[in-house]
């Protein structure tokens, strides 16, 4: 007999569910009391470096309809192209900056907005730049295990040329579903989930 | 986490995630995946410093009764009505070691199976001292514990008369973002699991069990509170020690 690896299997993923804000967004669900701030609220103060953006969007299942109940969660390098995290060896991250953001989609018109800044390009394994992008996770009811994906910016259109996750999207006119349409510094990045421009997703 | 330990961080790439373990997109047994799932196949990319890395949270953001959720949403001298049990685990990675500093998050209903949410309109009578939100932080061994009551079976609109287990929905960040998983913790011998389109959805009845938690006997407190215990893996993680990677990794 050869030795056993021994890896254990991941805990499997089930749904978020519709009253996913019960546990990530307390506040916005209208529990007080418990949470001081709802988690990731807040990614900037007056301190952060960096040009500042509002990042917003809404999510719509394979009828066109708005998805009321998502929970959106972005993950991003600072202005530097530094990321808060203990795994960062290249430097030490913007502390003005968390990088994380946590937003539902408001009930009304399916909304999520972020404030946050423009995040700085980060290498891909081979030491290429990967163009400015920041992670999105996308959890809900009816979606069994969180969605990945990137949103790019719509002005890179060099840095989004060559950028490694970009070409490797082999029909090229989906690259358009991970850019964001910009208007001044508002960004607005609308997720599709299922049909016609159906957003990228990863598995990363 | 630096706080923890002086082992160095680690930074390699995480596990592939070994996707016929966990539901698929489409399960059309649970009604609302069928429009929000996603019909293309996703991109697979080996991780990069946008998914290796990932936030961590300072234990300076867990107040003293987060892990409580007997008391939690309590009026002063109060307390939730329902059975009193402590949930109690590790947070591992698939190499079996221990995540420190992981944050976890959990949510559930209370103990008719009400949540207190505006959405809701379960007829169950809301409990007036029980809002149903915790949250902690792992310790250097990647352990978790909080005390709250059991929840109820809960009815849902899908099938005509589906009902939830007693389930409680867990959030869990570990160290990179690519670890990033939510998923539901079910109760040891509840006849309601295998009846369920959501725990359906996983097509694995082994990956089913691993969402089941015994009843912990020892950990049980006399005339207080019983145990269960849940424990939870995230990927694990590429040592990197043949890995001659450039900036960045």
């Amino acid at each position: 007999m050869v030795q056993e690896l021994g890896y254990l299997k991941e805990t499997p993923s089930q749904t978020a569910g519709p009253y996913v804000h019960i546990g990530l967004t307390p506040n916005f669900c209208d529990i007080g009391g418990v949470y001081e701030d709802d988690l990731g609220s807040m990614m900037v103060n007056d301190k952060t470096l960096g040009e500042r953006i509002t990042v917003t969007g809404r999510v719509l299942d394979g009828a066109g309809a708005l998805v009321r109940d998502a929970v959106i969660e972005i993950w991003q390098a600072d202005s530097a192209g530094l990321y808060n995290s203990p795994s960062e060896m290249r430097g030490t991250a913007d502390p003005n900056f968390t990088g994380w953001g946590r937003c539902a989609t408001r009930a009304e018109d399916g909304v999520f907005t972020f404030d946050t800044v423009k995040p700085g390009r980060v290498p891909f394994k081979d030491g290429r730049k990967m163009a400015p992008h920041i992670t999105f996770w996308i959890v809900a009811r009816g979606i069994n295990i969180g969605l990945h994906t990137r949103m790019y910016f719509p002005e890179e259109t060099e840095a989004n040329k060559a950028d490694p996750l970009l070409l490797r999207i082999e029909h090229r006119e989906r690259v358009d579903t991970l850019i964001a349409v910009r208007e001044d510094s508002t960004y607005t990045f609308d997720i599709r989930l299922q049909g016609d421009r159906e957003t990228v997703f990863l598995d990363i | 986490m630096s706080d923890l330990t002086n082992r160095k961080p680690e930074t390699g790439a995480f596990f592939a995630r070994d996707r016929a373990w966990h539901a698929p997109a489409l399960t059309p047994g649970y009604k609302t995946s069928v429009l929000r799932s996603p019909q293309r196949a996703l991109l697979s990319l080996d991780g990069t410093i946008s998914e290796i890395t990932g936030p961590v949270f300072c234990h300076s953001v867990i107040g003293e009764l987060d892990n409580d959720l007997i008391h939690n949403f309590a009026k002063p001298g109060e307390s939730a009505i329902g059975e009193r049990i402590i949930v109690h685990g590790r947070v591992l990675d698939e190499r079996g070691r221990a995540v420190p500093g992981a944050l976890v998050e959990f949510w559930q209903a209370n103990a008719g199976g009400r949540y207190r949410h505006k959405k809701e309109t379960y007829l169950a009578a809301i409990d007036p001292n029980f809002g149903g939100c915790g949250r902690c932080i792992t310790d250097e061994y990647g352990q978790y514990s909080f005390r709250t009551v059991r929840p109820g079976a809960y009815p849902w609109p899908n099938g005509v008369n589906d009902w939830r287990p007693a389930h409680i929905h867990f959030s869990i960040f570990g160290h990179g973002f690519a670890q990033r998983l939510i998923t539901q913790m079910y109760f040891e011998g509840d006849p309601m699991i295998w009846k369920c389109p959501i725990v359906g959805t996983i097509p694995d009845k082994r990956a089913i069990e691993q969402l089941i938690a015994p009843l912990d006997w020892g950990n049980t407190i006399p005339m207080d509170a019983r145990a269960y215990k849940f424990d939870i893996v995230l990927r694990g993680r590429r040592s990197t020690m043949f890995e001659n990677r450039l900036e960045g990794n």
